[in-house]
């Protein structure tokens, strides 16, 4: 990583440091639901950008991260986040491991149909196992009975809100940078080179010995668990969990994300989910109509604008620079 | 003992005796040429030895092991390599990444997830010294989409050549190129590969690039092999003449 | 016994609407290479259409009159699908397979919404035409006469749609396309009139589907989705592409959700991802599917 991307990268992390301090609790809470959705990108794109792999049915992770936490919570009373998050990376794992050897076998296309498939066969199970999951009711997940830090810290008390957000944005942002530095590790370890080629080129990838589908399955269960944890983060957030966060348009937003930031640069998802997040919460105010805008939204940038806000950026930054370089020459 | 052989392979698609009772021996260290009509065998030939086609009956052996129905990465670890006629690479990644790639593939480090692909000093230079090798050592920062054509078949035969075989197969390495590249390329190719001590076996159409670089050339018609034998010899042959030149000697 | 009777009955419909969801989807995918993941909801468009016009007519026409609507529906489906493919999928045929997926997405979302907002959240129904034609004693137990035709009607629908594809001049050049695109222009077909048409018959047998079945239960929204998630599990065990294995799928699945339904109701779909994935780790190309 060049020097310049370096320093930008500790500029922005300071400024996410700075937020609660500077920005009200509302505010801080919005950003917290940001960064959880930029995990979720993350684990996406490791699939579609890097890998070619198109899934429609992300929810399913994170799902089953949000739904693991509410019923640890709520059967086996469970209140230290650390607890929840190995529970819940144990289960989304578990589910990549498993439905990927069902979803990376065959053709992308049908990667595609059965990762909905997936997502909405969870969402039925949800729905109709009410009397475990409590239906669409959901479950509660009260931040009033979680600790963080193994019990060090926890919310009592009248202005408990406040300082759950505050203490809660910074364990996210944590969290947040590990995560994309461990990503950023992995798409550019020998692994990550090897999932770009089988993108690139399947049949040149075969023909170095690469077994295509393992390395499918390996990605897919990291996606598994990196969206896995971006439920996991954002159940206590929520306050509760329904069987909406398994429905298919819960997945269609993961790919907007991806679409909206570009999914052919590391930091685009990332991107596409925090504006993505701000945009939602001002849409949903001025229209009850938001799939619809979602939707065109999509189509327009898949027509016009295929590498996203991120990617079509450096675009206009190379065409600078090269303009720039010809003017000197 | 014959680096590869193959005894009474056969290929049909249909109607069509692609490949019709072909025995084919190579030994270590030859540069030969397999050439013969559109249609002759030649890609259907070669694709059954790399694993991309299985035989309909005969046997492959590569020294002494029969690998008739292994499977592609098993061949590869047997020493078999080979490039592709339409060209076949990485196009969004790098160049110098498109031969690290072979080479991590190759020292079975495909699988490091925990560990920058560019801090492998060992890695970086070798693919760094292949690409000098072939002429491409100043685009290795260049994406493979971008490379012109002839820069771009030279970078398909380095991807093969870093899995380091034993045997090449190279495919038409110099068509789709103008006819002044298709020297350069070849003389690129062919010093390489004779510096390294790899054994490779050319498809070619263009004849004079055939008689200028082999060893041995062999000659495919309908199926089957037609002649096989020093460059004089295949060019004083009337049958060769008749089938493939269209000339008669 | 009886009911079991009954259960096959309602497991042949059901299969006969699968079918041309199925059927449709294939077609699509198999000439034109595109899987449509808005496809369901030309279904549930063809349930609305249906309705809406039943419901509007409702009075003014004898009952027997009101199945007009249901053709009309599937044809108007078929229109909406020609305008659809002219403007949002043609763009995208050169371009990579993800991108494709994506705007067929979009599209799904818009149409989710645009079903919102013309029609509403209401459920609508056309039970009119249901009970226009009576029971019938199966048994002892009474059984809509509807039921019985319009599994006629499927059983019509696949001998026609086979005969259209094996059988006539038009059917051939869809084969040729679907075989090699190149050949087939280069032997002077019109390949892009062959891929307008093809999507729009996908979309009219989508919206025959949901028309047919509307009468039976109502049009609610989300039903898009959830036909297209059983469309794919049809078309992964029927292969994808293929007419035999949308119909060879569609009997199965509707078989086993009927069964499913009757003993464990809550499992059903996840029973059929099941044996989706059993057929896969078999067959990976599904049963009747072509290997790529």
């Amino acid at each position: 990583m060049s020097r310049r991307a370096a320093a930008l990268v500790a500029g922005v992390v300071i400024v996410l440091a700075l937020v609660p301090v500077v920005l009200g609790t509302y505010q801080t809470q919005l950003l917290t639901y940001g960064l959880t959705l930029a995990i979720a990108a993350l684990g996406f794109n490791l699939l579609l950008g890097y890998t070619g792999l198109l899934s429609f049915g992300h929810s399913a992770f994170l799902g089953t991260g949000a739904y693991t936490v509410a019923l640890m919570m709520r059967y086996l009373g469970v209140s230290s986040l650390e607890l929840f998050i190995l529970g819940g990376v144990v289960s989304s794992a578990a589910l990549a491991a498993l439905l990927g050897v069902v979803c990376v076998r065959h053709t992308r296309i049908f990667f595609a149909i059965l990762t909905l498939a997936l997502s909405q066969v969870l969402w039925t199970l949800a729905y109709k196992f009410f009397w475990i999951t409590g239906g669409t009711d959901g479950l509660r997940v009260p931040f009033s009975q979680l600790t963080l830090l193994g019990g060090l810290i926890n919310f009592p008390g009248a202005d408990a809100f406040a300082r759950f957000i505050t203490y809660y944005y910074y364990y996210v942002l944590v969290l947040f940078c590990v995560c994309t530095a461990l990503m950023w590790l992995i798409v550019n370890s020998p692994f990550g080179k090897t999932l770009q080629a089988i993108r690139d080129n399947e049949t040149r990838a075969r023909f170095l010995g690469v077994r295509i589908w393992r390395y499918r399955w390996l990605a897919f269960l990291v996606s598994g668990i990196f969206t896995g944890l971006a439920g996991i983060l954002w159940v206590p957030l929520n306050g509760l969990v329904t069987p909406d966060v398994l429905y298919w348009p819960q997945s269609g937003k993961i790919v907007f994300f991806a679409v909206l930031g570009g999914f052919r640069n590391f930091a685009g998802p990332i991107v596409g989910a925090v504006i993505f997040n701000y945009l939602e919460v001002y849409a949903v105010a001025v229209t009850q109509y938001w799939q619809i805008t979602l939707g065109v939204i999509l189509i327009v940038l898949v027509t016009f604008l295929p590498a996203g806000i991120v990617g079509t950026a450096e675009r206009l930054r190379a065409r600078l620079k090269k303009k720039r370089a010809e003017q000197f020459s | 003992m014959s680096l590869l052989r193959t005894e009474n392979l056969k290929k049909h698609f249909g109607e069509t005796r692609a490949v019709d009772g072909v025995d084919f021996t190579v030994n270590e260290g030859e540069f030969l040429s397999l050439v013969g009509t559109n249609g002759a065998g030649k890609t259907t030939l070669v694709n059954l030895i790399s694993a991309f086609l299985s035989p309909d009956s005969g046997r492959i052996f590569v020294g002494d092991r029969d690998i008739t129905h292994a499977s592609v990465d098993e061949r590869i670890r047997a020493g078999i390599a080979r490039s592709f006629q339409l060209v076949n690479l990485f196009d969004d990644l790098s160049v110098l990444d498109n031969v690290a790639l072979s080479i991590f593939a190759r020292e079975g480090k495909t699988k490091r997830i925990f560990a920058l692909a560019e801090r492998d000093a060992a890695v970086t230079r070798e693919a760094l010294d292949l690409l000098a090798e072939f002429g491409l050592g100043g685009k290795s920062g260049a994406r493979a989409r971008d490379l012109a054509q002839g820069e771009r078949k030279l970078l398909d035969v380095a991807v093969a050549y870093a899995l380091r075989p034993k045997l090449l197969f190279l495919d038409e390495p110099t068509s789709g190129v103008s006819t002044r590249d298709k020297a350069q390329i070849m003389d690129t190719v062919s010093s390489v590969v004779r510096g390294g001590g790899i054994t490779a076996v050319v498809i070619e159409h263009d004849m004079d690039v055939v008689f200028k670089y082999s060893d041995r050339v062999v000659v495919m018609h309908e199926g089957r092999f037609l002649a096989d034998g020093p460059p004089d010899e295949i060019r004083r042959n009337s049958d060769v003449a008749k089938y493939l030149l269209g000339t008669d000697v | 016994m009886e009911i079991v009777a009954l259960q096959i009955l309602n497991s042949l419909f059901y299969a006969a609407v699968l079918f041309l969801i199925a059927a449709g989807l294939s077609l699509i995918f198999g000439v034109m290479g595109i899987v449509n993941m808005a496809h369901g909801m030309f279904y549930a468009l063809g349930a609305y259409v249906a309705a809406w016009s039943v419901g509007v007519a409702g009075s003014a026409l004898a009952p027997a009159a009101l199945f007009i609507f249901l053709p009309l529906a599937a044809v108007a489906v078929g229109v909406i699908g020609l305008a659809i493919e002219s403007t949002l999928i043609r763009p995208f045929y050169r371009r990579p397979e993800e991108y494709q997926l994506l705007v067929t997405f979009g599209l799904l979302l818009v149409l989710e919404d645009v079903i919102r907002l013309v029609w509403g959240g209401t459920p609508l129904t056309a039970s009119a035409l249901v009970d226009s034609l009576g029971l019938v004693q199966i048994g002892g137990l009474p059984y809509p006469v509807y039921n019985i035709l319009m599994i006629g009607v499927g059983v019509i629908a696949a001998a026609g749609i086979w005969a259209f594809v094996y059988r006539t001049k038009f059917g051939v050049l869809l084969r040729a396309t679907a075989q090699d695109r190149r050949m087939a222009a280069a032997l002077g077909i019109d390949v892009g009139r062959i891929y307008v048409l093809a999507f729009g018959l996908g979309c009219f047998m989508a919206g025959l589907a949901g028309a047919i079945v509307v009468p039976t239960q109502a049009a609610v929204l989300g039903m898009g989705v959830e036909v297209l998630v059983i469309a794919f599990v049809v078309v992964v065990i029927g292969g994808l592409g293929s007419l035999e294995g949308a119909l060879v799928g569609a009997l199965i699945v509707s078989a086993l959700r009927t069964i499913t339904i009757q003993f464990w109701e809550e499992i059903e779909l996840a029973a059929l991802y099941l044996i989706a994935a059993i057929v896969l780790l078999i067959r990976p190309t599904g049963l009747f599917g072509r290997k790529t």
